[in-house]
């Protein structure tokens, strides 16, 4: 038996280590060896000649099989090696070649040199890279989570680049476009490649799109102030128009579709906002020049360059108003002086061709102004509402103490009295302008008190041109304000119709009833109370035919109905006189009071005036008013004595049996009694009984409301009639208390109740 | 304040409360108390005008000039106001006990002190909206009426307002004077204008403003002063 000592197993052991030691150091020293070798093959790798365009196929294998073993080796150490390498090829490339030849050019040089460079880094250099170190992208890159092969070049050109775009690409960037746009030509696709070579990189919005927009910024902000001085308005705006279009222009072909609203903003802002007082308060070109001299044209530019801006209209739109408002209060002047001047000669008719000519010419005006709006401001409706403020405002005024409600209704009276052929405009259109008009008066309830007196006067003394029109024009009247501002009017037209039926009927009964027959050719009309205006009823003495006429349809109508009564307006009638002159018998058109007075000279030649007061029993103003109308106005029927111009008491009268005149049949005016005030008065009454009703309605409805609320709701509820006055309003709502409808709150004076 | 005709109560002479209660439970206050009611029983029999059963006009003048005071001082409409009197001229049993025992003056020398601190009760705000509204009922001559005519309200005006207000009352009575529009005051004008002399500036009227819902005879006052400065 051996016997194996320590010092044996020690030196075994020490053996056995020794020669591991010994074949680690070989190992080592052969990993040495390898990665010695390893570096060499890095250093080696030849990238200058990557440059060539051709590669040889058989150098690419060896590259890239160099490289894989690098990377495939079991030490880690060197992919992290490879991986800067890589970074550093890019770098070096960038460094040696792209810069310095970017360096040497300018302008528009440098942006093809710069395009070029990319394309040729990006496409060639960095492809060829990126394939050869495709396998280290695969695993290593992967797994240490790093930057992508791919990106690295991106990165690297950016980081060493940037600041060579951002200043001296871009300046020659914006230099070429503001050589555009002086008006030069240039070549846009080099632009359009820049452009992409910044998408490519990621950087459009951060370098180009942002030095785009400053550069605009600028160039604007200088041509404006140049601009500015040298033209005029029109001129001005013709060329911001001209840039406008340019500029989308330009940047829907070369730039990103986000770059427009940018860019024409900054465009907008520097050449219509900055200076648009300046612009708009130019002595000979500006905005009211314009609308004085009826521009058209550029107010239409006008309007589409500034509706682009936010809130650019309202400096336009205010002049607008201005300029209406100016027209309107000229015209309602001018008739003013006209009309005083005719009021102090007491020229009724022409006084009232003054009236009339005002309200065409209101007509004219609002026809102008509304194309305006509809075809210069694209019927905008800010426009649409200060053409209304506007025409409030002068439609209000009254000229010579006549109120535009009155006027209009004058001019409405004359409309429908014309026969239809005499305008160039039908009778419907410009009832149509009438109603237009209607809607800026603010009393309408007056206009339809003149309205419907004057109406009456037509239909009654069949004046009226055509029915149709009488009711094309209250349907239109309906449509704007209301049933009720149209439902007695209409109750007129009908009892019209109606009275037709009655003739018939009644010509029928004569007929049937021939000892009633007066004998006279009789036409009776009947009138529902309440719808016509009231006129005053006089009871007088009729002359004994008138009577019989009075009795038959008396008989008659008592036939048809029981229920109803009804009462004689003389005062309205109409008759015709045969009177049997010497020279000639001629028929005389006049009305029954008129007709009265001449029948008592049927039975008597000379008359005093006490004996004619006496016969009739008319009160003497209506008697004094008659005889002046036959025998001291145009046709002098009656002869007086004495011959002066006015009616006196103690005056007689005879039958003038020489009167004559050229024509076979006259009509002898009897001028009416000037019933203004009457109808002013009966609105002014109307209005308190509705500003009281209105009152109530609100209260009822509301239990409990503040003074100024219970104000304004009662004049927004009777706003479409007539604007009321608040004294008025405040004065309705005493009386509603003192009769106990309301009452103060007793802790807030200012709050109302409803008393039930 | 509703006006309804009052029949005088002459014939029955209503029993004091207190006697009412059961003799038994009678205490000192309550005798006393009875004794100050038929002390206030006889003044009124001193003055009451027999046809009548009740203190007439006559009967007042008496008793003013009894007491010292004018028969158109402000005082004795205090005294009516406290008495809650509803005609005027004329006050009844009820009225006279309700007033003088509210005082506790049973003797024309109690009445006489009494009446000064009354000024002071009534000048006290709360009081007095109360008793200036009274007045204007109170003056208001017939049944169904509302309003007082421009003389009528012009004097009471005077009475009632005239010592705390005298230069707002003195101008509205020669606005009122001069004016046409208005020929009574109803009651909403009548305390509108208390609350206007209480808020308003005057005579520089500054803080008046006419949007609000002060009545339409105020603005018109208001205006006519700022034309007749």
């Amino acid at each position: 038996m051996e016997e194996k000592t320590l010092k044996d197993m020690k030196e075994e052991e020490i053996r056995k280590m020794e020669k591991k030691t010994l074949k680690d150091m070989k190992e080592k020293e052969e990993k040495e060896e390898e990665m010695r070798k390893l570096e060499l093959m890095l250093s080696n790798i030849e990238i200058k000649g990557l440059s060539n365009e051709t590669l040889d196929g058989i150098k690419c294998m060896t590259l890239y099989t160099d490289i894989y073993i690098v990377a495939t080796d079991s030490n880690q150490v060197f992919n992290a090696k490879m991986y800067s390498k890589y970074k550093e090829f890019h770098n070096d490339y960038l460094n040696d070649i792209v810069l310095p030849h970017l360096r040497l050019h300018h302008g528009e040089f440098l942006l093809k040199e710069f395009e070029t460079s990319w394309a040729h880094y990006s496409k060639v250099i960095h492809n060829r890279l990126h394939l050869y170190f495709r396998y280290l992208g695969r695993y290593y890159v992967a797994r240490e989570k790093l930057l992508n092969l791919n990106d690295v070049g991106n990165r690297c050109f950016i980081d060493l680049l940037y600041e060579e775009m951002r200043s001296r690409v871009m300046d020659a960037v914006i230099c070429l476009i503001n050589k555009e746009r002086d008006g030069a030509k240039i070549d846009r696709e080099l632009v359009k490649k820049v452009v992409n070579v910044f998408e490519e990189l990621k950087l459009y919005e951060d370098i180009f799109e942002e030095r785009i927009v400053a550069g605009t910024k600028d160039y604007y902000s200088k041509k404006a102030s140049l601009w500015i001085s040298e033209n005029s308005c029109p001129e001005f705006m013709l060329k911001v128009e001209e840039c406008l279009e340019k500029e989308e222009n330009m940047v829907r072909d070369c730039m990103k579709p986000a770059t427009e609203q940018k860019i024409v903003s900054e465009v907008e802002h520097k050449l219509l906002v900055l200076h648009s007082t300046q612009l708009f308060d130019k002595e000979y070109s500006g905005l009211k020049k314009l609308l004085e001299d009826g521009k058209v044209v550029d107010l239409a530019r006008m309007y589409r360059l500034y509706s682009r801006v936010h809130d650019g209209l309202q400096h336009v739109c205010l002049a607008f108003k201005n300029h209406v408002t100016a027209q309107g209060m000229a015209l309602v002047r001018q008739t003013e002086i006209e009309v005083n001047k005719h009021v102090v000669k007491n020229d009724v008719g022409a006084l009232q061709n003054q009236q009339v000519h005002l309200i065409m010419e209101f007509i004219k005006l609002h026809e102008v102004y509304l194309s305006y709006v509809n075809d210069y401001f694209q019927s905008n409706s800010m426009f649409f509402k200060v053409l209304k403020e506007a025409f409030e405002v002068f439609c209000n005024k009254s000229i010579a103490g006549v109120s535009p409600a009155e006027l209009l209704s004058i001019f409405c009276d004359q409309t429908l009295k014309k026969k239809s052929c005499d305008n160039d405009k039908s009778t419907e259109d410009t009832i149509d302008d009438v109603v237009k008009l209607l809607v800026y008066i603010s009393d309408k309830d007056m206009f339809a008190e003149f309205h419907r007196k004057k109406l009456a006067r037509r239909l009654l003394f069949n004046k009226s041109d055509s029915d149709e029109h009488e009711r094309y024009l209250l349907t239109k009247l309906k449509q704007k304000c209301g049933r009720h501002f149209t439902s007695k009017m209409e109750g007129m037209v009908t009892d019209l119709t109606l009275c037709q039926d009655t003739t018939a009927s009644f010509t029928d009964y004569l007929r049937d009833n021939p000892d009633m027959n007066p004998g006279f050719d009789l036409t009776v009309t009947v009138l529902t109370i309440g719808f016509w205006p009231s006129y005053k009823t006089c009871t007088f003495n009729l002359p004994p035919e008138m009577l019989r006429c009075v009795e038959a349809f008396k008989q008659f109508y008592q036939t048809r109905t029981k229920r109803t009564r009804i009462t004689w307006l003389f005062s309205l009638g109409t008759c015709t006189i045969v009177g049997k002159f010497e020279p000639k018998t001629m028929d005389l058109i006049v009305t029954t009071l008129q007709a009265s007075v001449l029948l008592l000279f049927n039975s008597a030649n000379r008359l005093s005036y006490s004996d004619i007061k006496d016969q009739l029993d008319l009160p003497e103003e209506d008697v004094t008013r008659l005889l002046h109308s036959l025998s001291c106005a145009k046709y002098k029927i009656l002869k007086k004595e004495p011959d002066t111009k006015t009616i006196s008491k103690t005056d007689y009268f005879e039958f003038n049996s020489m009167f004559t005149d050229r024509l076979k049949r006259i009509k002898v005016p009897f001028p009416l009694v000037d019933d203004r005030k009457k109808v002013i008065e009966t609105v002014v009454s109307d209005r308190r009984h509705a500003i009281e009703a209105a009152i109530v309605r609100i209260m009822k409805f509301r239990k409990v409301l503040g003074h100024h609320q219970l104000m304004s709701e009662c004049a927004e509820v009777l706003s479409s009639t007539f604007r009321p006055d608040f004294k008025i309003i405040k004065l309705q709502i005493e009386s509603l208390i003192s009769r106990d409808y309301l009452e103060r709150d007793s802790k807030d004076h200012s709050v109302y109740r409803y008393l039930a | 304040m509703r006006r309804s005709s009052r029949k005088s109560g002459s014939a029955a002479i209503p029993v004091t409360s207190s006697s009412g209660v059961s003799d038994l439970f009678r205490c000192a206050t309550s005798k006393a108390v009875s004794k100050e009611m038929e002390r206030i029983d006889q003044l009124f029999h001193a003055y009451m005008d027999k046809s009548l059963g009740m203190v007439g006009p006559e009967g007042i003048e008496s008793f003013c000039l009894a007491v010292g005071i004018d028969h158109t001082d402000v005082r004795i409409l205090m005294l009516a106001w406290k008495m809650q009197a509803e005609k005027q001229g004329y006050f009844t049993l009820d009225e006279w006990r309700r007033g003088l025992s509210a005082l506790h003056a049973d003797t024309i020398l109690k009445i006489r002190k009494r009446l000064q601190e009354l000024e002071k009760e009534v000048m006290r705000p709360t009081n007095f909206l109360d008793f200036y509204v009274y007045a204007f009922c109170y003056s208001l001559a017939e049944e169904k009426q509302k309003n007082i005519d421009i003389e009528s309200a012009c004097e009471l005006l005077t009475v009632v307002l005239g010592f705390r207000f005298p230069l707002q009352v003195s101008k509205f009575i020669e606005y009122l004077k001069s004016q046409n529009d208005y020929k009574v005051i109803n009651l909403d004008q009548w305390t509108s204008f208390l609350r206007f002399c209480n808020e308003i500036n005057f005579p520089s009227l500054d803080n008046y403003d006419a949007e609000l819902a002060w009545p339409l005879i105020l603005d018109n006052f208001v205006e006519w002063m700022r034309e007749n400065l």
